[in-house]
Order: C-alpha cells, then sequence, then structure tokens
C-alpha cells in the first residue's frame, strides 16, 4: 500500500447566499497525507481549518457544498459515500476530536458506556474487550483511577480529563486517520504539555495518520512532521515542520511567527496588521496582500501560484506567494519594541511607600459554612484564596500567574468589590476596599476598571459601541451628554479604531476589535488601576500582541497600573514588570520578571515554566513526571505537597512553608533556601524531571 | 499602526420596515399569521362604520334566518344581523385583552428580570409565592374574582393582568438568568451601575424579545379565557355583541340555526 492515505484534490467548499451570489470558504486545496505522519493546520480563527479538516469526514456545515474537487480516503472519495458507508467511514477509518470535550460527552451518560460503545458497535468487540482496551487508554493517558472513572458521568470531570476521555475514546477505535481540531486549547500548560505528550507516543505506537488543528504554533510545532500554513481558505504554504519554522518563505507564515510572544523575549511581539478577510468581501488576486509588507502591485492583480521550493521526496516545500524569494531572506524573529523605553525596575522589597494597591493576608471563599456544621464544629473546607499579602506599585504592572483554578479570578473580583474577601485587608493608597462595590464611593469606582477575558460575553450585544462608550462617561463625569461624542471618537482614536466603530454593533466586529471597545470602556473612566482577566487569552496571537501594544500604549501615556492575570508565561515575559505566582490560591513566589529567566525558582513555578511549550520544532517541554491533578489545597503543610518536584519529606506535608527573601528582593515560599533551590534547579542531573 | 480599514465602510442602520418585509418575504405562515391578525385588529377597530345593520337592533320578522344576501351570517333567535354582531364582538373583548397583556408584560416582566438580577431569599419566597398562584385554576380565580369585586371591563382587565403577569414573572426571570451570567452584567456591576440601570439599560433590551412572544402568545391564550367569561355571564354583558356572549345565547337554537353559532366561534 503506497498510496498516501489522505489526498485532497483542489478541493472547494462554499455556500451559495439566497441571492444567488457564491461564497467560497476553501478554495482550490490540495494536501497530501502519507501514512504514519502527522499534518499540522495552522491559520488565524476563520480561515477555513476547520472546514478542511471537517471534510475528511465528509462532514460539511449545513448549507455549504463542495462546488470542486475531492477528497479520498484510503482511495475512496468520501463526499461520495452513501449513509452506510458514511458510517463505516466515521467508525472505523476516521476518528475526530473536537475542540470543546464537554460539548462531546453525552452528559447523562456514563463515561464507560460511551467510550465503549463505538468499540461494540464498529471493532465488534464484547463489552468486557471493550472494557479493558478503554481502561487501558485511560491509564496512558494519565487519567486517575481510570475503572472507577467508567462509572462516573461526564460532570463530574474536570476540563481536562474529559478532554483526556474524548481523545482516548477516539485512539481507542484505532482508526487510521485521526482528525484533532484545537484538541488542547482549553487546557492549562501543564495539561496541554501532558496530552500533547501522551497523544505523540500513542499515536507512533499505534502507526496511526493525525491532522492537527490548532491556531497554536507552539502546539504544532511539537507535534506536527509536516505543517500547512491557511489563510483565507487556501493553503499559503506547506512544508516539513523544521523548515517551516527555521526558513518561512510567505509573510503570512512570517507575520505568525514574529507574532507569537516567546519565553526567552522580553519585548512584545509584532502583530499582523489588519484581520484576514470574511467570505463575502472583495479580495485582492493574493487574498493576504492588503496585510502583506512585501505586496506589490502584481499582488493585485495576478492570483499567486503554488510555486516549490524544494522538492526532494519527503521534504516538498511549497508556498503560493510571488515574493517568497525575498521573504525567504528576512529573519523571522527579529524582536519590536513594543514599549517606547525600558522602565525602570521598581524596588519591590517590601516598600508600601509608594504602593498603589496593598493586600494583607487576604482570604476569600465561596463555601457558606451551613448551620448545621457550625453547632457541630466541624472543620470548613479550605478557602478558595488564603493568606494572599501583595503590594502593587504605581504605575507598574504585577503579574498573577497559575493555573485554572488557581483563584486569580477570585482575587482580581476581590479587589473589583464583586467578592468580598472573608479576611484580611485590601487598601487602594489609603482607602479601604474591602467593602462590596455598591459601597465604595464613585471616586474609588472609577479609578478601578476591570478588563475582562472575552469579549463576546463583556459586550451587551444589544447596544452600539457608541453606547457602550458612554456609559461609564455618563456615570462617572457630568458632563454634557453633547460631548460625549467628541470624547468617543478620542477613546476608539486611543485604542486605535476609526470613528465610524461608533455605529457598530459587537457582533459586527472581530475578536480583537471588541477587546479593544472593551479596553476603550475601562479607560473611557480614566482609571488608575486596571484589572486585566486573561484579556488575551480569547484571541488569536496575530492580534494578541496589538492588544498587548495598546495596553502597553496606554500605560505609557497615562501612567496606570495593571494587575494582569494570564497563564501565559511568555506574554507575562513581555509586558510585566513583577510577577505573582499562585498555587490553589495560594502565593508560591513574587519577584521581578527578569528573574523568570534563571534558577532559583519555586517548584511550581519551575513546573509551569517546563510545560511551556517553545515555537521551535524539537525542543519538547520538560514535563513533571508524576504530575498528577490537584483538586483541593490541602489543610496542612505547604500547597504545594502533593506535585512538587522538590519534595523534601513530612516537613512539607505538616509544616507551613516559610517565606524566604532573596537578596535581588524575590520571594520564594518554600522550606528549602533559595540558594538550596538555586543549586538544585541548575543540576544537570535532575532526577524529578524525566520524559517517560 | 493605523486604523483597520474595513472594506464596507460605513454602515447604514438597516431600516426597520425593510428588514421586517425581508423577514416576512422568507416566512410565509408568519405572514399569514400577522395578517389574520391584522384583520382582526383592522376590522375590529372600524367595525362600527362598516357594519350592514345595528348590530344590538331586534327585527321580529327575521328571526332564525339563513344566511343571505342581505344577512350575510344570517340572524339569531332575536333577529339580530349575525355579521354585523360578529364584527363588532371582536371589540370589547381584543380592547381588554390587550390592555391586560400590556399590563402583565410590563409588571411581570420587570419584577421578573429584577427576580433574577437578584437572586437570593426574596427571589426564592416570591418565586415560592408565584408558584402557589398558579397552582389555583386560572378560571375558579377569575370567577371569584368576577363574582366578588364585580364584572367591570376595569376590573377584569385588573384581574386578567394580575394573574398573567405571574405567569410572566417566570419566564422573565428564566430569560434574565441566562443574560445575568454574562461579563456584560458583571462589568456593569463592577461599574458601579444602579440596580435601575442594569435592568433597563443591559437586561431589558436582551430579554425584550421573549416578552414580545410572550405576550403575543398569552394574548391568544387569554382572548379565549375572556370570551369564556363572557359565555359563563361574568365577561361582556348582553345586549352588547361579544363572541363569547353569542356563543352562550345561540347554542340554544344550534340545531335550526347552527350559523349563529358557527361564525363567532369561528373568531
Amino acid at each position: 500500500m503506497n498510496q498516501p492515505l489522505v489526498q485532497v484534490e483542489q478541493l472547494s467548499i462554499g455556500y451559495t447566499t439566497r441571492q444567488g451570489a457564491v461564497r467560497p470558504v476553501l478554495r482550490d486545496v490540495s494536501l497530501t497525507l502519507e501514512r504514519g505522519t502527522t499534518l499540522g493546520l495552522v491559520g488565524e480563527s476563520g480561515c477555513g481549518k476547520s472546514t478542511l479538516s471537517m471534510s475528511l469526514l465528509a462532514h460539511l456545515r449545513s448549507g455549504s457544498r463542495v462546488f470542486g474537487g475531492q477528497v479520498q480516503v484510503n482511495g475512496t472519495n468520501v463526499f461520495a459515500l452513501d449513509r452506510t458507508a458514511l458510517e463505516q467511514l466515521r467508525g472505523r477509518q476516521v476518528g475526530f476530536v473536537p475542540q470543546n470535550a464537554s460539548q462531546a460527552l453525552t452528559p447523562t451518560m456514563r463515561i464507560g458506556a460511551q467510550a465503549t460503545e463505538s468499540l461494540t458497535l464498529h471493532r465488534g468487540l464484547d463489552t468486557a474487550a471493550a472494557h479493558q482496551r478503554v481502561t487501558e487508554l485511560f491509564q496512558r493517558m494519565r487519567l486517575p483511577q481510570p475503572e472507577a472513572l467508567l462509572q462516573r458521568y461526564p460532570h463530574e470531570l474536570s476540563g481536562g480529563q474529559q478532554q483526556r476521555v474524548v481523545i482516548a475514546m477516539a485512539l481507542a477505535r484505532q482508526p487510521d486517520l485521526l482528525v484533532l481540531d484545537e484538541p488542547t486549547t482549553g487546557l492549562d500548560v501543564t495539561t496541554q504539555a501532558h496530552v500533547l505528550h501522551l497523544l505523540q507516543t500513542i499515536t507512533h505506537e499505534y502507526g496511526m495518520t493525525m491532522l492537527y488543528v490548532s491556531h497554536d504554533l507552539e502546539v504544532v510545532a511539537q507535534v506536527s512532521d509536516l505543517v500547512a500554513v491557511m489563510y483565507a481558505g487556501e493553503v499559503v504554504e506547506m512544508a516539513p515542520v523544521d523548515r517551516l519554522f527555521s526558513q518561512p518563505c510567505h509573510p503570512y507564515t512570517l507575520g505568525l511567527l514574529a507574532s507569537l510572544p516567546r519565553i526567552t523575549q522580553t519585548t512584545l511581539p509584532r502583530p499582523i496588521p489588519g484581520h484576514p478577510p470574511a467570505p463575502h468581501e472583495a479580495r485582492a488576486a493574493c487574498a493576504f496582500a492588503p496585510r502583506c509588507a512585501f505586496a506589490t502591485q502584481q499582488c493585485q492583480n495576478e492570483v499567486p501560484a503554488l510555486s516549490t521550493v524544494e522538492q526532494s521526496p519527503g521534504r516538498m516545500h511549497q508556498v503560493r506567494c510571488h515574493h517568497w524569494q525575498h521573504v525567504i531572506q528576512y529573519e523571522a524573529t527579529i524582536p519590536h519594541n513594543g514599549r517606547s523605553a525600558p522602565r525602570e525596575p521598581v524596588d519591590t522589597l517590601h516598600d508600601r511607600t509608594h504602593a498603589l494597591l496593598t493586600l494583607q493576608d487576604v482570604a476569600v471563599t465561596y463555601a457558606r459554612p451551613r448551620l448545621l456544621d457550625r453547632l457541630r464544629q466541624r472543620p470548613q473546607p479550605p478557602a478558595t484564596v488564603e493568606r494572599v499579602s501583595l503590594a502593587v506599585q504605581r504605575g507598574e504592572t504585577l503579574a498573577l500567574v497559575g493555573e485554572s483554578g488557581s483563584g486569580k479570578t477570585t482575587l482580581l473580583r476581590a479587589v473589583a468589590g464583586l467578592k468580598s474577601p472573608s479576611a484580611g485587608n485590601i487598601t487602594f493608597g489609603d482607602l479601604d476596599l474591602t467593602i462590596p462595590v455598591d459601597r465604595r464611593s464613585r471616586e474609588i469606582r472609577r479609578v478601578i476598571q476591570i478588563i475582562f477575558q472575552n469579549p463576546d460575553a463583556s459586550l451587551n450585544p444589544r447596544q452600539t459601541v457608541g453606547q457602550i462608550l458612554q456609559q461609564p462617561l455618563r456615570l462617572y463625569f457630568d458632563r454634557d451628554p453633547a460631548q460625549y461624542q467628541e470624547h468617543i471618537r478620542l477613546l476608539l482614536e486611543q485604542v486605535r479604531l476609526a470613528p465610524h466603530y461608533e455605529r457598530r454593533f459587537p457582533s459586527q466586529l472581530s475578536g480583537g476589535e471588541k477587546q479593544r471597545v472593551a479596553i476603550a470602556r475601562a479607560f473611557a473612566a480614566n482609571p488608575e488601576l486596571v484589572l486585566c482577566d486573561e484579556v488575551t487569552s480569547a484571541l488569536d496571537v496575530s492580534v494578541q500582541s496589538a492588544v498587548l501594544e495598546v495596553l502597553t500604549d496606554l500605560q505609557n501615556r497615562q501612567g496606570v497600573t495593571y494587575l494582569f492575570i494570564t497563564h501565559n508565561l511568555a506574554v507575562v515575559r513581555a509586558i510585566a514588570d513583577r510577577v505573582a505566582v499562585l498555587y490553589h490560591g495560594r502565593l508560591c513566589e513574587v519577584g521581578a520578571v527578569a528573574q523568570l529567566a534563571a534558577a532559583p525558582w519555586h517548584p511550581y513555578t519551575e513546573t509551569l515554566l517546563g510545560a511551556v511549550l517553545a515555537p521551535e520544532p524539537g525542543a519538547p517541554p520538560r514535563l513533571l513526571a508524576r504530575d498528577v491533578p490537584d483538586p483541593a489545597p490541602p489543610a496542612r503543610g505547604c500547597p504545594f505537597q502533593r506535585r512538587c518536584p522538590r519534595h523534601l519529606g513530612p516537613i512539607c506535608n505538616e509544616d507551613p512553608p516559610p517565606w524566604h527573601t532573596t537578596d535581588s528582593g524575590q520571594r520564594i515560599l518554600c522550606h528549602i533556601a533559595p540558594h538550596d533551590l538555586e543549586q538544585r534547579q541548575t543540576a544537570e542531573a535532575s532526577l524529578a524531571f524525566a520524559r517517560d | 499602526m493605523a486604523a483597520i480599514p474595513t472594506t464596507d465602510g460605513h454602515h447604514a442602520a438597516p431600516n426597520v420596515l425593510v428588514t421586517i418585509w425581508q423577514n416576512l418575504r422568507c416566512s410565509p405562515s408568519g405572514s399569514i399569521g400577522l395578517l389574520i391578525v391584522a384583520a382582526h385588529l383592522i376590522l375590529a377597530v372600524i367595525s362600527p362604520w362598516i357594519v350592514p345593520h345595528d348590530p344590538t337592533a331586534f327585527d321580529s320578522q327575521a328571526i332564525l334566518q339563513a344566511p343571505s344576501a342581505t344577512y350575510l351570517f344570517g340572524t339569531d333567535h332575536l333577529g339580530r344581523d349575525v355579521f354585523s354582531r360578529t364584527l363588532m364582538g371582536g371589540q370589547i373583548a381584543l380592547m381588554v385583552t390587550m390592555i391586560s397583556i400590556v399590563i402583565s408584560v410590563a409588571w411581570g416582566g420587570l419584577l421578573g428580570i429584577l427576580l433574577g438580577l437578584m437572586g437570593g431569599w426574596l427571589d426564592e419566597a416570591i418565586m415560592r409565592l408565584v408558584d402557589a398562584i398558579r397552582a389555583i385554576p386560572e378560571m375558579l380565580f377569575l370567577l371569584l374574582i368576577a363574582g366578588i369585586v364585580g364584572t367591570e371591563n376595569g376590573i377584569l382587565i385588573l384581574a386578567l393582568g394580575f394573574l398573567y403577569g405571574v405567569e410572566v414573572i417566570r419566564i422573565a426571570r428564566s430569560a434574565t438568568l441566562s443574560v445575568v451570567a454574562q461579563d456584560f452584567v458583571l462589568a456593569a456591576r463592577a461599574r458601579g451601575e444602579s440596580r435601575r440601570t442594569i435592568v433597563l439599560r443591559e437586561l431589558l433590551p436582551n430579554v425584550f424579545d421573549v416578552l414580545l412572544v410572550e405576550g403575543a402568545l398569552r394574548w391568544s391564550y387569554m382572548l379565549l379565557v375572556f370570551s369564556a367569561l363572557s359565555f359563563l355571564g361574568f365577561g361582556v354583558t348582553p345586549p352588547t355583541p361579544d363572541w363569547g356572549v353569542m356563543i352562550a345565547q345561540n347554542r340554544t337554537t344550534f340545531g335550526i340555526a347552527p350559523w349563529a353559532t358557527f361564525f363567532p366561534s369561528c373568531d
């Protein structure tokens, strides 16, 4: 069988509008996928990645149809199959892992029942054999207690566990081809690194072929043999993974690579201006021309053909650009200075004199003690956030880092007055912030503003951009409504949006534009402290850096202070001055961002840094060998005791660790002294870190 | 980086009438429904000027006449023209129910949104009260009110408005709960907006279409209930023409003159 497993030939998919106009979503896509290889499919959202991946399962979105070309899997044209043959194809030959596992699992069925169903149905296994196969895979996927898991319902699992269950279900059938649509996008860095690693080993073992769809270049660099870059429904570049990352030939690939924040860089990455065209928009001959720095008149007039850069078998490198010879000479990772001037490091050593925001032993709990429990004097569950003491200096950016569930957002809401702390003090200058927002004065409300993670949800869909921006103006400034117009135009300009956006509804904006409106709304209040809750994690990388640029620009001009929540350490490196690491609502480490570059770290910081994926093929993350999910903080001892790679023994489980302060002002909560930590962490042979 | 150029330039605000027309063109059943409702409303308003006969005038010469060119729908046992009475018969019913539905959607909607926003024990207590009121059969409740307080239109409007408002509370509250969880409401709270502003500016526009549908559905049902009340003698007082009253009066002669019951029943 020398025939490639998948052959996509000049596939065009699209829809016809009611007026009869043709809107292509995929245009002339050709791909070949050899057995046992992994193809990574990258591009911004709306570039047709999902449409292409679903076409391998012969699935079309309702209303879409195939305009031309075909998809062959194992030599058969999948769009010509009848219902039973299609069922066979999807049941046996092609497996699919969707992005959102929580929606892919039937909520009313036990995990065991849904996982074994396809095995008994399509693979002809009896129930016992199916059970065994599934349990085995669950074990390999590092799911805790696989046997017990089979009896649980989907809602009893965490998001990461659900995702691993879905992947295991797809693997269990041992399909020839596995299509994965952003399977790790919603996961924590540590979980993501683990899942990717397992996926690689298992598919390699089974000799499976994968199509891996992701907007994340770091992820694609880790898993793929071959990468295809998609733009506006076309494959613009296709190359072996190492070639694509070292010698990109398409300006779009170059732009994507340049827009990635890297843990090794302390500056802001360079965004790609503009956004990909929607299917209905008129476009130049080369769809990327309006955003391209290399574009000439030729790009407006002539559709670029697919040129071959390298032809040796297995190393095929193709690009759809008129000017690839120029592009290839260009250095992809030229640092781009987003900050107007490097800011002076703020002295952090318990300096409360300049502190704008001070948190003293703050605890927040969601558990409400029941009357009965209180009478019986039962111990209360550990609080979500506990003993957090922090001082944020005026004008600095403090990043709050941690996995999901680490209490970052809870802490932010306590500062915003949306959730009252159960203990401790929060002060702003010398004003008390422990009171809820509705009892704060108008002035305090004005100077503290919040920007949310998901711009789709944080803007009222029934208000125009102008109306949205009016709210804070009306609320905080007793101004004549006639002056709003001018002010709103100014605000839009600050976030680099044209004045006519004022009349648009949020549904008419792209994700990055929506987030900029949310930023403009926060800055309409003329705030001093802005709380940013994962403001870029819902955005494409190409847009992410543009939003970060707007934020740093505003800081340079207005001197605001940011409390910046993120799980992305590369972003922290690019924009923050100081970083505070939270694990299960307990602070582990506080220090200047530069200190992330070298040991000592708190063992948790070390774990997080190890799991960061580098956008380079052949640079695998360092994983913690015995990394187990830790649902709740322990009642005694060090909060990180269960996952710690530097665990000392009983002392960690029994005694609360002390704070150590290094000479450079870094604070670490650990039983191991900083210089000791440094020695262990710089030592080459680290036994705790090993890839299995 | 300059502002992002947009290919479509300025977004013209779409004309509301144009949008309605386009939507109707895509939905034949919607157009038919709208046509029927519009016809009823228009006829109810203009009926006093277009009825061929006085709807309350007796004519002993023409009792229980079958439909003919003079009497399109025939006549009843007192010789009144059924066509004219049917045209006029909707006036009071439509007016009473329309006012009641506006009242019920207004107070039920606002209270429902407020409860959805506040939550807590007050929400819990009021919702249990709502459940208790809903457990009373509505006809029984209305007859009780009509029996104790009276059968004037004003009283019926208030009774219907109250009873159906209770139903609207539930709908508005559940629609609000899905909106309240979104970040833009949290953003408004973090900004320090008053509860009134959050209800009117942030929540109401997002719940409005649900309320509109609820109102339209309830209206048709309320019309039936009001006619039933009239049928039982608690709604419109004879001889004022009303569909419910007409059916009640003519059912005894159904064997001889089915038209006198049939036509008002059709509406």
